[in-house]
């Protein structure tokens, strides 16, 4: 710290505002975009969990509203079909009684061959504060995050990252394995069964459930696993292990945690699998597979679901499933992160 | 204030309460985050002595109720609602360790007409250190403590902080620290 200083040659220290904040309180949030999770600390973690606890309180209420985001314009740009994270951001964004602008890219001008920057610039004119983006581009997002003025909350970006799903997965794990205080999967064996190498949703869970300190498995055929062996050798040299297999069984055994990913067909280039057929018979989740975990642990998937190919339907709707968990939980941990970043961006902070 | 002095405050705040309700009918107590929670407990505990009637206690947090939170450097940390029964047709005591500006009680109204239509709300505080900004006035005062604005009402709870006892601080050299820092909205 000292040595920084005497540097002589660094700009002067920003003083974090956390200073101001109130004697024993938890850290504040300091990130002004949520891009990925791989900058969020544990105690980063921790305050989304607490603050999403909070939003859940609202959702409760007879009227599930507050004012804390009252006149802020939150606008969702999306250039990729959505149902679930978009109607979950507009949904979280309303509760904090934010205006809310939907844009979908397929009937907007960027059809008409507009950049993604000039689209950014154009919301920005047109008075958009946080800006929630889905783009079929791995990095889109960071483009948008440098020249938008606001926060940029990233709603999916290619195969790169979902940030908002890996943070509601692993709500939705400490709602039902944690303690209240702390977030509850350290140490738990934790699957991820599917289509990995075209998850955003699988490489943002890598990053929060190892923060986490949870024991992660990734399973699926070694196709859709290409590249994750380097990763997983480079965590664990920086500290965050998960192992990964082909071995369907071996990946569930005693499993405390096992979620399921879509195959992305539309996203399956050829010869990468036999047919979905196969799939589903050597990797599906069924129920006679899941009798290798823990006979209490949580079955979740990411939705959308291909039923009868990554999942069964009786394991989806059945009494270990959390998946509409999965969908509620959404809407609280959006709205945190609404929340959280809304502070930052009003500060205009600098800090990424 | 002394522990003394505050037990004593948090006594006599618990009889005009009741002597005011003419009863404990209907009666639910509501602290605000933090420290009115403990208060608001402890109030329950000596009408329930006094009276040998529990009444509902609940907590009432007004982070995102706050009109300054466009101008935070960092949204408060939210420290959660819990609300014990339905506040319809009841009389609500809101219960803050001080009473300052206002806001916090007005944040703290607008909270409450959320969860329903209340006969009435009133206020409880331990200290009333004036400087209202808003039209707000406290039913039941366990002290009024004259102060400027320049000065830090500090109040210790045994629950929140390890010990009873309320100190006024005079801000003078660090003029960075924003007198308000421990209860923002006052």
């Amino acid at each position: 710290m000292s040595a920084v200083i005497d540097g002589g040659a660094t700009p002067a220290l920003v003083v974090p505002s956390v200073d101001v904040a109130p004697e024993s309180q938890p850290v504040g949030w300091r990130h002004r975009h949520l891009l990925d999770v791989d900058g969020l600390t544990r105690a980063d973690l921790e305050l989304v969990m607490h603050t999403a606890d909070a939003m859940r309180e609202v959702l409760a209420r007879p009227i599930a509203k507050v004012p804390a985001l009252r006149g802020r314009n939150v606008t969702i740009l999306f250039y990729e079909a959505s149902t679930r994270t978009r109607v979950s951001f507009e949904v979280a964004a309303k509760n904090l009684s934010a205006d809310v602008v939907n844009i979908a890219a397929a009937s907007s001008s960027v059809t008409k061959g507009e950049s993604l920057v000039d689209t950014v610039r154009t919301v920005e004119a047109l008075g958009a504060q946080m800006l929630v983006m889905r783009h079929g581009v791995s990095g889109a997002p960071y483009l948008a995050a440098e020249v938008f003025g606001g926060a940029v909350l990233n709603g999916g970006d290619g195969w790169h990252a979902h940030p908002t799903q890996a943070l509601l997965d692993l709500y939705t794990m400490r709602s039902r394995l944690g303690d209240g205080g702390s977030i509850g999967v350290e140490g738990r064996k934790v699957v991820i069964l599917g289509d990995v190498l075209h998850s955003r949703v699988a490489r943002s869970n890598i990053w929060s459930l190892t923060a986490a300190g949870a024991d992660l498995w990734l399973c699926g055929p070694p196709t859709l696993l290409r590249g994750f062996d380097a990763w997983a050798s480079r965590g664990a040299a920086a500290g965050r292990r998960f192992t990964v297999t082909s071995d369907v069984d071996a990946a569930l055994r005693d499993a405390e945690v096992v979620m399921a990913l879509r195959i992305q067909r539309e996203r399956m280039a050829s010869g990468l699998l036999p047919s979905l057929r196969e799939y589903a018979a050597r990797y599906g989740l069924t129920r006679e597979r899941l009798g290798h975990a823990r006979p209490d642990a949580l079955v979740m998937h990411p939705g959308p679901m291909n039923e009868g190919v990554e999942i069964a339907p009786d394991v989806a709707i059945g009494a270990q499933s959390v998946i509409t968990d999965q969908v509620t939980n959404g809407v609280a941990i959006r709205m945190a992160l609404l929340y959280l970043l809304a502070g930052v961006h009003a500060a205009g902070s600098s800090d990424a | 204030m002394t522990a003394d002095e505050i037990r004593r405050a948090t006594i006599r705040l618990s009889h005009e309460i009741v002597e005011k309700q003419a009863g404990t009918d209907g009666l639910l107590l509501i602290g605000i985050q933090r420290r009115g929670v403990p208060l608001a407990r402890r109030i329950a505990v000596s009408i329930a002595e006094h009276e040998g009637v529990e009444v509902p206690v609940g907590a009432l947090d007004i982070t995102f109720y706050r009109d300054d939170l466009s101008m935070v450097a960092q949204q408060p940390i939210v420290k959660g609602t819990e609300l014990p029964v339905g506040i319809d047709g009841r009389t609500v005591i809101l219960v803050d360790d001080v009473l300052y500006t206002g806001r916090t009680i007005r944040a703290a109204m607008d909270a409450l007409v959320d969860f329903g239509r209340p006969q009435a709300i009133r206020l409880a505080v331990l200290v009333d250190r004036g400087h209202r900004e808003l039209p707000i006035r406290a039913d039941h005062v366990g002290k009024n403590v004259p102060t400027s604005r320049e000065e830090l009402v500090k109040v210790h709870l045994e629950e929140t902080d390890g010990e009873d006892v309320v100190e006024i601080e005079r801000v003078v050299d660090d003029v960075t620290v924003d007198p308000r820092a421990g209860e923002p909205v006052g």
